[in-house]
């Protein structure tokens, strides 16, 4: 059997790393599993980020993850470039299994896994991804240079993507379902005033086409069902994200749409509605309404201050029983 | 210890004539996923570098060979065995996948 820590963390990101940060300054020496894929969370498929606080000339997201990874580095996190497969957090010990099968066992658990980017669900998706179709405008745009290509999404980070990628691409199609940008108005404008981008409002992709690489997509009126080739070789796919909650499934009360669900505005886990000792989340896996780095850093350190009190009071408990 | 880098003018002699299988890491700076799972290849070079040569090449600064290949999302690993790309895979991925996407050549 191995060793009982204080304390694990699951997920990196901003919360992950802020979490690693207090709980590794508290003394709790956390073990932090970064995910191999998902290091960094999803900052580090974006260029710069503008909004994050002290930085008034803006960071890069990966910059600002490997600053907040070193950061935790510093005060003793130890920290894991692997995957969680499997969680047993029912019981007074938490049970966490690595990509190897190993296993890792701490009294708390904080929960950062964030959240994954949604699929359009096209036959043809899977088969032309990294053939044309990609979810990373700044891994992949450069690969675009003088091309047509389109991307499909309303929010901020459709706009994002597309205005990076109108410094490669000859024209970005952005194909949304409504009539108008779900965008904040300062990224909207900015993209309705740009002269590589157009629009194809009220419309969806219903089709890939293309034999080794993308070459064109069907695009179906929402209301009128009526549909027409677009001629692109490149699709950004950017409709938003769902929690990566999958392994917490019948363990930890989740919501409709997969969310963690915790007592109050803070950050203690609840199963079947009540608390569960000792479970934490933060993050984007928590957050569907402000989904932004510093949210999500602030609920990560507060989910660590309230794995330090619980462990505290833990520790006081055994010490008065004794 | 870093990897080996391979370009423009050095991938025919060093990637299609090796003798040796080799796995072409096509990244960028600007790539946060390449980032991620550059120590995992550095880990996997340490165990089986002597079957497997693993290099990078910098697809900016060496456009010729990603075109060539029709690199559009990266990362991308390419393995090379007798001057062919024999197996790819597209975009970042756990230790114990790629370790077992590339069992064949360790």
């Amino acid at each position: 059997m191995s060793e009982v820590r204080d304390l694990i963390i699951v997920g990196s990101g901003p919360s992950g790393y802020t979490a690693a940060i207090y709980a590794a300054r508290a003394a709790l020496m956390p073990l932090v599993f970064e995910g191999a894929v998902t290091a960094g969370g999803a900052l580090m498929n974006t260029t710069e980020v503008e909004n994050f606080p002290g930085f008034p000339q803006g960071i890069m997201g990966p910059d600002l993850m490997d600053n907040l990874r070193s950061q935790a580095e510093r005060f003793g996190a130890e920290l894991l470039t692997d995957d969680v497969t499997r969680m047993d957090l029912t019981g007074e010990v938490k049970v966490v299994w690595d990509g190897d099968g190993a296993e890792h066992r701490a009294h708390a658990v904080v929960l950062a896994m964030g959240s994954g980017y949604r699929e359009l669900g096209l036959p043809d998706e899977k088969r032309l991804s990294g053939h044309g179709v990609s979810w990373c405008a700044t891994c992949d745009g450069f690969f675009f240079r003088g091309q047509d290509i389109a991307v499909v999404g309303g929010g901020d980070s459709a706009v994002e993507e597309a205005l990076f990628l109108t410094k490669f691409a000859e024209t970005v199609t952005m194909v949304h379902r409504r009539s108008e940008l779900r965008a904040s108005r300062i990224m909207a404008e900015r993209a309705l005033s740009n002269p590589k981008i157009r629009f194809a409002w009220d419309s969806q992709v219903t089709a890939i086409h293309g034999q080794d690489k993308v070459s064109s997509v069907t695009l179906s009126d929402v209301h009128t069902g009526a549909t027409r080739e677009l001629a692109v070789t490149g699709l950004f796919i950017a409709i938003g994200h769902d929690p990566r909650s999958e392994l917490l499934r019948g363990q930890v009360d989740l919501d409709e749409a997969g969310y963690v669900v915790v007592a109050g505005r803070g950050t203690q886990v609840l199963a079947g509605g009540s608390p569960l000792p000792g479970v934490f989340a933060a993050g984007d896996l928590v957050d569907h309404t402000y989904r932004q780095a510093i949210t999500a850093a602030g609920t990560g350190c507060a989910a660590a201050l309230d794995a330090e009190r619980f462990l505290a009071a833990r520790e006081h408990a055994l010490v008065t029983t004794a | 210890m870093a990897l080996k880098t391979v370009t423009d003018a050095t991938f025919a002699d060093e990637v299609l004539l090796s003798d040796k299988p080799v796995l072409v890491d096509y990244w960028a700076v600007w790539c946060g996923p390449c980032r991620m799972i550059a120590p995992i290849l550095e880990e996997i070079d340490k165990t089986h570098g002597d079957k497997l040569t693993i290099a990078k090449l910098n697809v900016d600064e060496n456009p010729r060979v990603a075109s060539d290949y029709g690199i559009v999302s990266i990362p991308t690993l390419n393995v090379f065995q007798g001057g062919k790309v024999v197996k790819q895979i597209i975009g970042a991925k756990p230790k114990a996948a790629l370790l077992k996407d590339l069992a064949e050549f360790l």
